[in-house]
């Protein structure tokens, strides 16, 4: 467990990060979500050790963090790159010797690896000689090759296509799965939905929510639900303790402060008309991301 | 999947990984390859010929004797002598230009020959047919003042040249780091420091290599020709010049990684490196323009971008006391450690920012 407390950084006279805290589970995805410039980017280069916070601490399960602490963490950042002229195989056991991996332990990884994510090329081509998709494979194997215990992605979706989003989900995923913390950045919130256990929610620079995604739909908005039936359901609007979000014809979508006034709107439906359809209704992460952010 | 023992790697571990990189890429690179062995193979064979250039553009020329005269043109160099019977069918040859020229008996003239040629006679026959006035050489191992300008060249154009290419590739190699990105995967496993020292250190150690080479390829060719300019009278110089170009080419190849990390695009690197180059043409200039001037090589051997070339030019002179190259050299070392103290400051403040380019006030000013 990885926990940032009260994380502060200014660049000249524009302070971009303020007492910023939360904290990374074990073998938990954790979904870092925040508009562009709102101080993601500064916050996982801090927890890196590439920028150091004006005042603020981190800790691994309760010990500060060290800088093999550091050196265990899988990198990936957002506009990534490696060196464009050097042999696929080279710079992966570049980059892992930076981590005390001897050359041949780094070599065995490094093809390991690439045999894993199916790389379609030798190890040893240039990188500019690969596929664009190749190169992202090699993005992965570099974030990974030296045997990491926690994984730290500032946007690892972006600008890929949906077969190289799969890949990069299925390792990730197995990576959790194998009990280490994950966390990573991203603006495609449906991916984020799918694939976090919890969330942080920053708004230049300050936390405004942090949870599973449950826990923040539950804090954060009425429970809704919808109701389909085979007549006009106008008559919603005048029902007690409920208000309608959308109302279309037969079909509406409302919220209500708990289900026995929820109840109540089905129940009348039952005597008025057919009902073909009657669910809770869950927030999308999207609005769920507008609200806490406008609020 | 076993797991691997991760610890990172200190500092002079991963500052080793980035010279072994640094170089081994350079080895690899054809084009430096090339330029590298072209240059030295060029300069050996130059100098190594240089002993036997003059034979190649000089000719034999024939020339017609009598009897008499025979005796006085034995012996002198690219003269084929053609035996006539008087001075009249000497005559006939020269202007059936049959011959170069002809040499005969002349009562009147003071070495009792003379020349006859058609518009103009071989000189090295007039000189050795002339006489020649007693010459006493009073110092013999005065600097011969074409050899001073020529050390003064060579030298300035070894230490000029080595610190553009280098300055470059060191330039060249931190803006590839900063453009492709990996400069942030490298930052969270080592830090600027290590990056930017690597780097120095593994061009100085490619310039010296490449330098060394070529000296040795000089040394040879010199050894070769017989030379002895080359070998003998320039040791001392050679020994001042290689300390100080050692320190004052740590010193520019810091500076021009601190100007490579201002900037995003290599396009942008001319605007930020042209102070440096500044700093490094100007003095060079100087050294060449003043080379005579006594009084402006003593001033400019104490500025470090001109030290490694006034330094030994004065020495080379004999007009530098013996304390002086080593105050020169103190002088140099301490403005090397400010400017890598300088240059560390504005990397670690730089390398990080992507976007335009910033100016040296700027960079500065962010790294405080």
């Amino acid at each position: 467990m990885i926990t940032l407390e009260n994380i502060n950084r200014s660049f000249g006279d524009k302070q971009v990060l303020h007492d910023l805290s939360f904290s990374i589970g074990d073998g938990r995805m954790t979904g870092f979500v925040g508009s562009n410039g709102s101080g993601k980017t500064t916050t996982m280069r801090i927890l890196l050790g590439v920028l150091t916070a004006d005042s603020g601490t981190i800790t691994v399960d309760g010990a500060p963090i060290t800088a093999d602490h550091r050196s265990a963490i899988g990198y990936m950042p957002e506009e990534r790159g490696l060196y464009p002229k050097m042999p696929i195989i080279d710079q992966l056991v570049y980059l892992a010797r930076f981590h005390g991996l001897s050359r041949q332990a780094a070599k065995a990884r490094g093809l390991e690896l690439l045999e894993q994510l199916e790389l379609g090329g030798e190890p040893t081509d240039t990188l500019e000689s690969v596929s664009l998709g190749n190169q992202q494979k090699v993005q992965i194997a570099a974030a990974l090759i030296h045997d990491p215990q926690v994984l730290v992605l500032d946007e690892p979706f972006s600008g890929l296509d949906p077969a190289a989003v799969e890949r990069t989900l299925d390792v990730l995923s197995s990576f959790a799965a194998s009990g280490a913390p994950v966390l990573f950045s991203s603006h495609q919130l449906d991916l984020v939905e799918r694939l976090v256990d919890d969330l942080v929610i920053i708004n230049e620079g300050r936390l405004v929510a942090a949870g599973t995604a449950g826990e923040l739909r539950r804090q954060r908005s009425l429970p809704e639900w919808t109701l389909h039936t085979d007549s006009d359901l106008g008559w919603v609007r005048e029902m007690p303790d409920v208000s309608v979000v959308e109302l279309d014809g037969n079909w509406v979508r409302f919220t209500a402060p708990d289900p026995t006034a929820a109840e109540a709107v089905l129940r009348r439906a039952l005597t008025v008309s057919t009902v073909s359809s009657f669910a809770p209704h869950t927030v999308a992460l999207n609005r769920l991301f507008q609200e806490v952010t406008q609020s | 999947m076993s797991r691997a023992v991760t610890n990172r790697a200190g500092f002079t571990t991963a500052m080793g990984l980035v010279i072994e990189r640094e170089i081994m890429v350079r080895l690899k690179s054809k084009a430096f390859m090339i330029s590298t062995i072209l240059s030295i193979v060029i300069l050996g064979v130059l100098v190594g010929v240089s002993g036997a250039l003059p034979s190649l553009f000089s000719s034999t020329d024939r020339v017609a004797v009598t009897s008499a005269s025979a005796q006085a043109v034995a012996g002198i160099d690219d003269i084929e002598p053609v035996d006539v019977d008087d001075a009249n069918e000497a005559r006939t040859l020269v202007t059936a230009e049959e011959v170069e020229a002809a040499v005969v008996e002349s009562p009147d003239s003071p070495t009792g020959l003379a020349v006859l040629s058609l518009r103009s006679a071989p000189e090295s026959l007039i000189a050795s047919l002339s006489l020649t006035p007693e010459v006493e050489l009073l110092d013999p191992d005065a600097p011969d003042p074409t050899l001073t300008s020529f050390i003064g060249l060579g030298l300035g154009l070894v230490f000029f040249m080595a610190a553009m290419t280098f300055g470059n590739t060191i330039a060249s190699s931190v803006v590839e780091e900063k453009q492709s990105r990996i400069v942030e995967i490298l930052l969270a496993s080592t830090s600027a420091r290590v990056l930017m020292f690597g780097k120095v250190i593994a061009c100085t150690i490619l310039a010296f290599a490449q330098i060394g080479l070529t000296a040795v390829a000089v040394m040879t060719g010199a050894a070769i020709s017989g030379n002895d300019l080359v070998l003998g009278k320039v040791a001392e110089p050679i020994a001042w010049f290689v300390p100080l170009f050692v320190v004052g080419f740590v010193m520019v190849a810091a500076l021009y990684a601190a100007a490579a990390s201002m900037v995003s695009r290599p396009e942008d690197l001319a605007s930020t490196s042209m102070p440096i180059m500044m700093l490094i043409f100007l003095p060079y200039m100087g050294v060449i323009i003043f080379s005579s001037n006594e009084a402006v090589m003593a001033v400019l051997s104490y500025i470090p971008f001109s030290a490694a070339v006034a330094v030994p030019m004065r020495v080379f002179l004999g007009t530098i006391e013996w304390w002086e190259p080593l105050v020169s050299l103190a002088v140099l070392i301490i403005t090397t450690l400010l400017a890598l103290l300088l240059a560390t400051r504005i990397f670690e403040g730089s390398i990080l920012r992507s976007g335009p380019k910033l100016s040296w006030g700027q960079a500065l000013k962010s790294s405080s």
